[in-house]
């Protein structure tokens, strides 16, 4: 994948004693890229998927988009928590998750739509910004789970691989990363173990740049994410994350390689054009200068001029997709609305397979305090929006 | 057979590894070295190198490595080398381990056993002493259990493989090979969450685990009093009913733990048996434990553990108070 010539290259001398260092600067990594942003691009290098496919891909990214704006919406009047888009990231998420199995390993950071492509319902992310619990078991029934401390669960997508290399399974276990997880001890651990053992473990780096207000650049020395990955004796794959069909193409690849215990680390460049989450500013940190250049790398406008080009563009009623999505969005939202309430058995429910006697104790004393004193009901808000 | 602990701990893993396909081993120098106490040894020629595994040095790996394991359906038992060197991984028992069931509300788990040597009084650097019960049964979710003696040993650890739910093994690596004992045959498992009496009596009730359990009884038993002495056996969940019953019909009570004395194990026992047993209660109740400091280094460990004299004169506070 690397055009260096490393292995004949001698390492350049420095200081008097002649004694060479191996750098940054000896290593050159490429992004690979199917089409241009100006729209061009070699249909020999456009993979090999059906016109029904490059549709999908399509309208996958579209549902991304217009799901990120409407989660922002009702945050906004105040019918969620918090919510954190993806908006800029649509080739990036789409592109990779379709090339996932049902059997494969699912564990994401910020990437929502692949758990609708694997079955999962709007309602249950709704659920899932809503802070409501079902929301992570209805994602589980999908292999798939969504991991809030950034890096953690690299770990654990390693340990899932394992448990495919012993059951010689025909699947690989994906974590989905971002540019500041690659900072953390677990990422480090993980990804090593990964490559000591040969499991099957895809780590999908989506570097959008930020980690909330940190720039990568500032987030570590390396010049790219995807030369970490060799530290660990894995592969990797830099890919223009605007370009869905590169990203694709990508993990595609990757996948292949994953599958027979070559883990792979991608690395998609993309940027996320909204804040880390509705709770925070990212005027504070960013120019906009900055996020007009990469309002102007829009990958679903890119995607589309493809389509176009490829005769595939009048397959596709834009305006229709979009009511499509709209109308699976407001019934979603009803029956999250129509949430039940809740009680507090609920939490002490999952703790243990069975509830220990303190647990018991504990949840029998609050329901008699319940009971006797329903003004305490005047304290506790269930906020079934968010 | 007569074992030690140790000899317990690798008693109960050849049979959990024999009876149960799903459980794997792994950790640091588990595998060709047979683990630096032996507690693994020759399960790598028993059992294969697909089911017994050296890994790299990374417990945050090994223990978040056993939890993606376990969602997946297996029953990774890992061992950290040192219970000092777990702290890299508490993130991994905090964030993930111990909230797979609830976070997924029963869809996933993690069944799976972190082995680990914990305690002073081996003569040990820093960070090989540490006795951290009290933090680690802090954490929902998890279950922690502490045996003291080569029968408990493998049948705590045989009920800890099979549990639906993560338990922490803490093994008394002072005393792995102190004590020898005739080891029950076969299939033998000990119920997390059980504590037992050691000893009857109707003077006073001790109460302590692990490590602690020696001492206590050499100064129960060297004093004449006529002591109950209560082996906690799982700090979490605690048997609680048991030292309950045992303070009513004493009234008066003593824990021992080598761990910090402040929001230690004993901070919460107490607490228990004054909401359960206050009334019976005829003298406030001592603890015996660690000091709010470092675990020290070995040259001074003797200042720090709880011994015999020591625990003799909690006791002797109880019953003239």
């Amino acid at each position: 994948m690397s055009d260096r010539e490393s292995d004949r290259r001698v390492p350049s001398a420095v200081g008097d004693g002649g004694v060479g260092l191996l750098t940054q600067a000896d290593l050159s990594v490429p992004t690979h890229q199917i089409v241009d942003p100006d729209g061009s691009y070699d249909p020999e290098a456009v993979p090999d998927l059906s016109a029904e496919e490059l549709c999908d891909l399509y309208r996958w990214m579209v549902t991304d988009r217009v799901f990120s704006r409407r989660m922002v919406n009702i945050q906004r009047r105040g019918e969620l928590g918090t919510f954190g888009s993806t908006r800029g990231q649509e080739a990036s998420i789409i592109g990779s998750a379709f090339t996932l199995e049902p059997q494969d390993w699912l564990y994401v950071g910020r990437a929502w739509t692949p758990m609708f492509m694997r079955g999962a319902s709007m309602t249950d992310m709704i659920h899932f910004w809503r802070g409501i619990e079902t929301a992570q078991q209805s994602f589980a029934k999908q292999n798939s789970q969504i991991a809030i401390s950034i890096g953690s669960h690299i770990p654990l997508v390693a340990g899932l691989a394992w448990g495919m290399q012993l059951d010689d399974a025909d699947a690989v276990a994906t974590a989905y990363i971002g540019d500041g997880a690659t900072s953390t001890g677990a990422a480090h651990e993980g990804i090593n173990l990964a490559g000591a053992l040969s499991l099957p473990a895809l780590f999908f780096c989506q570097n959008n740049q930020y980690a909330i207000s940190l720039n990568v650049e500032e987030q570590t020395g390396a010049k790219t994410l995807a030369q970490k990955a060799l530290a660990y004796g894995i592969d990797a794959i830099r890919v223009d994350g605007q370009d869905v069909l590169a990203v694709y193409d990508a993990v595609q690849t990757a996948r292949e390689r994953v599958k027979d215990g070559n883990p792979v680390f991608v690395e998609s460049v993309t940027y996320r054009l909204d804040a880390h989450t509705t709770s925070d500013d990212p005027t504070r940190y960013r120019d906009e200068e900055e996020v007009q250049e990469w309002e102007a790398k829009d990958p679903i406008e890119r995607y589309r001029s493809f389509l176009q080009s490829e005769g595939l563009w009048s397959r596709i009623d834009h305006d229709s997709i979009v009511d499509d999505i709209e109308t699976e969005f407001d019934e979603a939202l009803a029956t999250a609305d129509e949430l039940e309430e809740r009680r507090v058995r609920e939490l002490f429910a999952h703790v243990y397979d069975e509830l220990p006697s303190e647990l018991s104790r504990q949840l029998e004393a609050f329901e008699a305090l319940l009971e006797e004193r329903p003004e305490m009901d005047d304290y506790i808000e269930q906020r079934p929006k968010g | 057979m007569q074992a030690t602990i140790v000899q317990a701990v690798n008693e109960a893993l050849h049979g959990a590894m024999e009876r149960d396909d799903r459980v794997v081993v792994f950790g640091e120098d588990v595998a060709e070295s047979g683990g630096v106490f032996r507690a693994t040894d020759e399960l790598l020629e028993e059992f294969g190198s697909d089911r017994v595994v050296d890994t790299p040095l990374s417990e945050i790996a090994i223990v978040g490595g056993a939890t993606g394991m376990a969602m997946y359906g297996y029953r990774p038992v890992v061992e950290i080398q040192f219970s000092g060197f777990l702290p890299p991984a508490f993130d991994q028992l905090v964030t993930n381990t111990s909230r797979i069931r609830w976070r997924t509300r029963g869809e996933l788990t993690a069944p799976m056993v972190v082995r680990m040597p914990y305690g002073a009084g081996v003569r040990a650097l820093e960070h090989h002493s540490e006795s951290l019960e009290g933090a680690y049964a802090h954490i929902p979710g998890l279950k922690v259990a502490v045996p003291s003696t080569p029968a408990d040993t493998k049948g705590l650890l045989t009920a800890a493989i099979r549990d639906p739910d993560p338990v922490l093994f803490m093994e008394p690596k002072r005393i792995y090979r102190s004590i020898r004992e005739e080891l029950p045959e076969g299939d033998h498992e000990v119920p997390l969450g059980e504590a037992a009496v050691r000893r009857e009596g109707d003077a006073v009730t001790v109460v302590a685990w692990g490590a602690m359990m020696p001492p206590t009884l050499e100064a129960v038993d060297d004093s004449g009093i006529d002591a109950e002495v209560i082996d906690l056996r799982t700090i979490s969940p605690m048997d609680t009913e048991t030292v309950v019953e045992s303070v009513k019909k004493t009234g008066r009570c003593v824990v021992v733990h080598e761990g910090p004395r402040t929001l230690g194990v004993g901070s919460e026992l107490i607490a228990r048996i004054n909401d359960e047993a206050l009334m019976y209660l005829e003298a406030p109740i001592e603890r015996v434990t660690g000091f709010d400091t470092q675990v020290p280094l070995l040259s001074m460990e003797d200042f720090y553990l709880p011994h015999p004299p020591r625990i003799l004169d909690g006791i002797e506070r109880a019953l003239t108070a």
